[in-house]
C-alpha cells in the first residue's frame, strides 16, 4: 500500500478526494476493452495481405472509385454547408422573428435523426415520384440513385456542424469594428466581407471540417438514395460491408485503414491550415 | 448625415432576404425529410400504420432496440461518470492524452465501428475458433449488437461531464470529505445533484444515437429477422423488400425519439444551460 503511494505521488499530485484509483481503474480498462484493443485489431488486421496485398486493394477501380466518391462528395457537401451555415447562422444570431427558437432547435435534426430514418425519407422524397424528384425530373434531372444524391445526403448531415460551429463565435463577436467600419464609410456589404468573415473564417473552417469528418464516413442516410451503382454511386463504407460478407477481414480492414488514415490527413492539413490563417490575423 | 438603422444592422431587404434563405435551407432540408417520414406512414391510413408496428418482427426490433439501449446506455453512463471524477477532480499525468482517447470513437466511421468487433469475434476473427468451440456467439447475436452501439455511443456522457466537472472544482467534495462522509456519500449528496442535468444531457443524447445507430449494428447484426434485427435494422429491410408503409411507419417511432430528444434537449439547454457543459461554453 505505502509503495503504491509512493510510485503513484510521482505521477499524481496528492489529492484529499477517494476514489482515484478505482475512477481511473475502471476508465482504463474500460476505454482498452471497448476501443483501444478493438482499434488495434482494425490496424494490425491487412498486413496479413503483405504490402503489396494491401496494395492491390485499395488499387482496385471499384475500391479507388468508391473513395473517390467519398471523399469527393464529402469535399462538394462540405463546401456547399461552408456557404449556407453562415446564413443560417448569421439569421439565427442577429435578427429575431417570431419562430426563431424553434428554427434553431430544428438545425440539430441531422444528429438527432436516425441515420436510416434519414436515408430512406431523402430516398423517398427525391425518388421520381417524390415531393421534389417528381418536379425535377420534369426538367431532366435525376438525383436519387447519382452521385449528386449522395451528396444532398451528405450535405443534409453536415449543416448543423457548420452552424453550431459558428453560432457561439458569432454571438462573441464584438460589434465594435463594426461599427468603427461603417463610420469610416464602409458600406455594409463591404463591412460584412472585410470585417466580419474574416473574423469567421477559422470557425467556419472547422465547422466545414468536422462536416466532412462525418459526412466522409456516412453510411445510413447514404446508402437508400445512393442506388449503389459500382463505379458510379456506390460509397467507401458499402464496400468495407461487401468485402465483409465475402468473408474477406482483411480486405474489409485494408480499405477502413485507408479511409481512417485519409480522412485524419485531411483533417490535419484543415487545422494546420486554421491556425495559420488565425496566426495571421 | 444620419443612420436611418443602426450602422450594424443590415438594410431592411437583405435581412427578409437571407431570414428567408435561412427558413428555406432549414424547411428544404431539414423538415421536408421529416414530414416525409410521417406522410409515407399514413399514406394507407393510420390503420395500416398501426397494422404494420404490430407485425411480431417489427415488435421483436422494438424490443431488441430497447434492451441495447438498456444496456449501453448504463454502461457509457457510469464510465461517463468514473472517468470525470478521475480526470476532474484529481491532477496526473497523461490526462490530456487520456481525455484524446475518450472523445476517440466519434473519429472512427460508422461501418468500421463494427467492423473492429468482426476482427476480434467474428467467424474470422481472433477469437472466432474459440468462441465457435465454445459454442458463445457475439457477432450475429446480441452481445456483438450491444458492443457496437457501446463503441458509438462511447464519448457522450464523459464528454459533456469532464469539462462540467472540471469548472466545478473539487472545494465541495473537499469540505464534505474533511467532515467525515465517505466517497461514497460525497459523490451522492454533493457531486450528483451538481451534476444531474449534465449527465442528463449526456443520457439523452447518448440514448438517442444508441437507438438510432445503424451503421456500425449493420456489420454485427447479420439482419435475422425477429432476432437481430434493431429498429433502423428492420427499417432497411422492409424498405428493400418494398414494404414502404411498414417502412415508414417503424422510421416514425424513430423520427418521434428524435423529435422528443431535440424537446428534451432545448428544454435543458434554456432552463438549466449554466448547469450543462455543451451551453457552458457558449
Amino acid at each position: 500500500m505505502s509503495a503504491t503511494g509512493a510510485v503513484a505521488s510521482r505521477w499524481r499530485n496528492p489529492s484529499a478526494l477517494p476514489g482515484f484509483g478505482l475512477s481511473l481503474g475502471f476508465t482504463v480498462f474500460y476505454l482498452s476493452a471497448i476501443v483501444l484493443v478493438p482499434i488495434a485489431a482494425l490496424i494490425i488486421r491487412p498486413w496479413e495481405l503483405g504490402f503489396s496485398g494491401f496494395w492491390d486493394v485499395i488499387k482496385d477501380p471499384r475500391v479507388l472509385a468508391a473513395l473517390r466518391l467519398s471523399f469527393g462528395g464529402a469535399a462538394i457537401a462540405a463546401a456547399i454547408n461552408a456557404v449556407t451555415g453562415p446564413i443560417v447562422a448569421w439569421v439565427l444570431v442577429r435578427y429575431s422573428f417570431p419562430g426563431k427558437r424553434l428554427l434553431d432547435a430544428l438545425i440539430d435534426l441531422p444528429f438527432a435523426l436516425p441515420t436510416a430514418v434519414a436515408g430512406i425519407a431523402l430516398s423517398q422524397l427525391y425518388s421520381p415520384n417524390g415531393w421534389i424528384g417528381e418536379p425535377l425530373s420534369h426538367l431532366g434531372l435525376r438525383i436519387a440513385y447519382t452521385p449528386i444524391g449522395v451528396i444532398i445526403a451528405l450535405t443534409f448531415i453536415g449543416l448543423p456542424f457548420v452552424v453550431r460551429t459558428l453560432q457561439p463565435v458569432l454571438n462573441d463577436l464584438s460589434r465594435e469594428p463594426e461599427e468603427a467600419a461603417a463610420t469610416l464609410g464602409a458600406s455594409r456589404l463591404q463591412t460584412i466581407y472585410h470585417v466580419v468573415l474574416p473574423a469567421l473564417l477559422p470557425a467556419l473552417l472547422t465547422g466545414a471540417t468536422l462536416a466532412f469528418a462525418r459526412a466522409v464516413g456516412e453510411y445510413g442516410s447514404v446508402i437508400f438514395i445512393a442506388g449503389n451503382l459500382p463505379m458510379v454511386s456506390e460509397i467507401a463504407p458499402l464496400l468495407i460491408i461487401i468485402k465483409l460478407e465475402q468473408y474477406d477481414y482483411a480486405s474489409a480492414a485494408a480499405i477502413g485503414v485507408v479511409m481512417l488514415a485519409a480522412s485524419f490527413f485531411v483533417i490535419l492539413t484543415l487545422n494546420l491550415l486554421q491556425n495559420w490563417i488565425g496566426k495571421r490575423q | 448625415m444620419k443612420f436611418r438603422r443602426y450602422p450594424t444592422q443590415d438594410h431592411p431587404l437583405l435581412r427578409i432576404l437571407l431570414s428567408l434563405t435561412a427558413i428555406s435551407v432549414v424547411a428544404l432540408f431539414l423538415v421536408l425529410p421529416l414530414a416525409t417520414v410521417f406522410t409515407e406512414a399514413l399514406r394507407k391510413g393510420f390503420g395500416m400504420a398501426i397494422d404494420a408496428l404490430k407485425d411480431p418482427d417489427a415488435l421483436a426490433a422494438v424490443r431488441l432496440t430497447l434492451l441495447t439501449a438498456a444496456i449501453a446506455v448504463p454502461l457509457n453512463a457510469a464510465f461517463g461518470i468514473a472517468g470525470a471524477w478521475a480526470i476532474a477532480k484529481f491532477v496526473f499525468k497523461g490526462k490530456q492524452f487520456l481525455t484524446t482517447l475518450i472523445d476517440l470513437p466519434f473519429s472512427i466511421l460508422p461501418v468500421v465501428s463494427g467492423l473492429i468487433y468482426v476482427l476480434i469475434f467474428g467467424l474470422q476473427g481472433w477469437f472466432g475458433d474459440s468462441l465457435r468451440d465454445a459454442n458463445i456467439k457475439i457477432i450475429f447475436a446480441l452481445p456483438g449488437i450491444v458492443l457496437a452501439t457501446i463503441f458509438v455511443t462511447f464519448p457522450f456522457v464523459a464528454r459533456e461531464l469532464i469539462p462540467l466537472m472540471t469548472d466545478q472544482g473539487r472545494e465541495e467534495e473537499e469540505a464534505a470529505t474533511s467532515l467525515g462522509a465517505s466517497g461514497w456519500q460525497t459523490f451522492a449528496r454533493v457531486t450528483l445533484p451538481n451534476i444531474k442535468w449534465g449527465l442528463l444531457y449526456g443520457v439523452l443524447l447518448c440514448n438517442a444515437r444508441a437507438m438510432g445507430e445503424f451503421g456500425a449494428v449493420s456489420v454485427v447484426s447479420g439482419h435475422i429477422r425477429g432476432l437481430t434485427n434493431t429498429m433502423p435494422l428492420h427499417v432497411e429491410v422492409l424498405y428493400n423488400d418494398y414494404q414502404f408503409v411498414g417502412a415508414f411507419a417503424v422510421a416514425s417511432l424513430l423520427a418521434l425519439l428524435a423529435i422528443v430528444t431535440l424537446v428534451l434537449k432545448s428544454l435543458l439547454e434554456w432552463h438549466f444551460a449554466d448547469e450543462i457543459a455543451a451551453t457552458h461554453r457558449h
